[in-house]
């Protein structure tokens, strides 16, 4: 990877995260009443996050047997609404030792 | 606030394993957003195109235009047009979270709770990318699903309650999986896909939430007509 691209990269990173702060920041005088619009960009990360989990979580892992359990570990943790570092860590260490031990 | 550093420390140590240690810095430091974050940079890692790194991260930022409006509402009127460019700057999800619970707000105390904010997320970065090179490669590998599990203690908290944000989430899947699958949509990079799955997945069904939610006003509204009868007779 090019030090260009990841330069322009993060420059297009930088406008795609600061204008849609900024501009309605600064001339949208009036509150978005229409509950199609507000809903929609309401549920949109739910949407694209899951996109981008299926199916690519289980390809991620040397097998997908700790694909499978690490998923279920996260799943179960975050439903209990454990923070995000732990339900990273955790998935992690699920990896970890499940590799290990399909090593035997 | 820690849970904002231990956040951005994961960002700047899963970061640090395959770019050079100060691009996390730079972009904590000049994009504030967790979610937004992590998907350009695992695009980019990937190699995706910038055209697809671009739209994505977009999309999943696009809340902010609503979070921007509604957070302009509380701002005093007088507020300058160069504080308003600075301030919109550090309107994460977290600030909104705080600011949001005030009536009115004024500059300098958004000022206050951007500032510690950004500090936390700079320095958590900071600190993960540099202890980076000390995390032997075997666990470097199984942090990939690290990133992946964050997203998933992201969506999937709410489910429990909202019925709508899980049949997004079931279909938004389905329609990945069907896209990488199916021969014919082979040659779609991720970043599309992603894309397409995720916009289609919402609007389907906040579309249905909102008819759903009309027509039952509707129903819940009283049937006046026999009591205007007996009034004029």
């Amino acid at each position: 990877m090019s030090p260009l691209k990841i330069t322009v990269t993060i420059i297009v990173m930088i406008a795609v995260t600061y204008l849609p702060r900024a501009l309605p920041f600064v001339f949208v005088k009036k509150e978005i009443k229409n509950p199609y619009v507000t809903e929609f960009l309401k549920y949109l990360p739910f949407g694209v996050l899951a996109a981008m989990i299926f199916p690519d979580y289980f390809s991620s892992t040397l097998h997908l047997e700790s694909a499978i359990m690490s998923f279920s570990v996260a799943l179960i943790l975050s439903i209990k609404k454990y923070g995000l570092t732990t339900v990273a860590l955790s998935a992690v260490a699920v990896v970890y030792f499940t590799e290990i031990l399909l090593l035997f | 606030m820690l849970g904002y550093l231990s956040v951005s420390f994961a960002y700047g140590i899963l970061t640090a394993a395959s770019l050079p240690w100060f691009v996390p810095i730079i972009i904590s430091a000049t994009n504030l957003t967790g979610t937004g974050q992590f998907v350009g940079t695992q695009l980019l890692i990937a190699g995706a195109a910038i055209a697809e790194i671009g739209l994505t991260v977009f999309i999943i930022n696009i809340r902010y235009i609503l979070m921007s409006i509604s957070l302009s509402q509380k701002m005093p009127k007088s507020l300058s047009l160069k504080k308003r460019l600075l301030l919109a700057f550090g309107n994460t999800d977290e600030v909104y979270a705080v600011a949001m619970r005030e009536n009115t707000i004024s500059g300098s105390y958004l000022f206050g709770v951007i500032l510690s904010a950004y500090l936390g997320w700079v320095l958590g970065t900071a600190l993960g990318a540099t202890l980076g090179d000390i995390v032997p490669p075997d666990l470097k590998s199984a942090m990939s699903v690290a990133l992946f599990a964050m997203y998933i203690a992201i969506i999937f908290p709410p489910v429990m309650s909202d019925s709508y944000a899980f049949l997004i989430i079931l279909s938004s899947a389905a329609f990945s999986i069907l896209l990488k699958i199916i021969p014919v949509f082979a040659f779609l990079p991720s970043g599309y896909s992603i894309t397409i799955s995720g916009v289609l997945s919402t609007l389907i069904f906040s579309v249905l939430k909102v008819k759903r939610q009309k027509k039952g006003a509707r129903v819940k509204a009283p049937n006046l007509k026999p009591l205007m009868n007996k009034r004029e007779g």
